[in-house]
């Protein structure tokens, strides 16, 4: 699955990182895959969102959603 | 109406566009390219966007404005690419029939758009180094 990228995630690791999920994964399973390349820090203070909306971590995630890292944000 | 561009915001027009007969107040505020912040010096921004989660948490934002307040123009607009000290990053503009209803959901609308639009900014300093602004909280954890 791909992983879109922003902002400081994107300076570290590129526009998307690809990530290999079972099925019935969730957020959290994410989480875990992408602590493995991504800044945990950040990450950790990250949401995620599924098809454009924030995303709790029990939420199921699948093939052909599209997923995004969301660092906290700075528009204004 | 809410909108992402990449070319400089006519905040003067778009104040035009929201009035109307109906509305006695029309509000506006303008986010603007400081030089400062904190002993922290800004020769310019960039701004990015995940620009279709933004447009949408934009959208939100304004049908809620309109549920919660008797607005009839609502106008939201935010600026990416680089923008230099002073130029405007952003504008939005609402038109009530009363002030203070026009006040409280322009700054909803504001507070709104900071908490949970995806748009981030880079602060490029005269060095030649940049930091992208990560500093709230986790975005739409309430």
């Amino acid at each position: 699955m791909r992983v879109l990228l922003f902002a400081a995630l994107r300076d570290a690791a590129g526009p998307s990182v690809d990530v290999n999920l079972p099925a019935g994964a969730t957020v959290r399973d994410l989480r875990a895959e992408l602590a493995r390349v991504l800044p945990a820090a950040l990450l950790a203070r990250s949401a995620i969102a599924v098809n454009h909306e924030y995303a709790e971590d029990a939420r199921a995630v699948r093939e052909g959603d599209e997923v995004a890292v969301i660092p906290p944000v700075s528009g204004g | 109406m809410v909108r992402l561009t990449r070319d400089a915001i006519d905040f003067a027009a778009l104040t035009n566009e929201a009035r109307h007969p109906h509305c006695g107040a029309v509000a506006l505020f303008l986010g603007t390219v400081r030089d400062l912040t904190g002993e922290h010096v800004t020769v310019f921004l960039d701004y990015d966007a995940y620009a279709p989660m933004a447009e949408k948490k934009l959208a939100e934002i304004e049908a809620t404005v309109r549920a919660r307040w008797p607005v009839r123009e609502v106008l939201m607009v935010h600026r990416l690419g680089r923008l230099a000290v002073g130029d405007v990053s952003v504008a939005v503009v609402v038109s009530c029939p009363h002030r203070a209803e026009a006040f409280d959901a322009l700054r909803f609308a504001v507070d709104a758009l900071k908490e949970l639009v995806p748009i981030w900014k880079k602060e490029n300093g005269p060095d030649g180094t940049g930091e992208w602004v990560h500093q709230s909280a986790k975005p739409g954890a309430t």
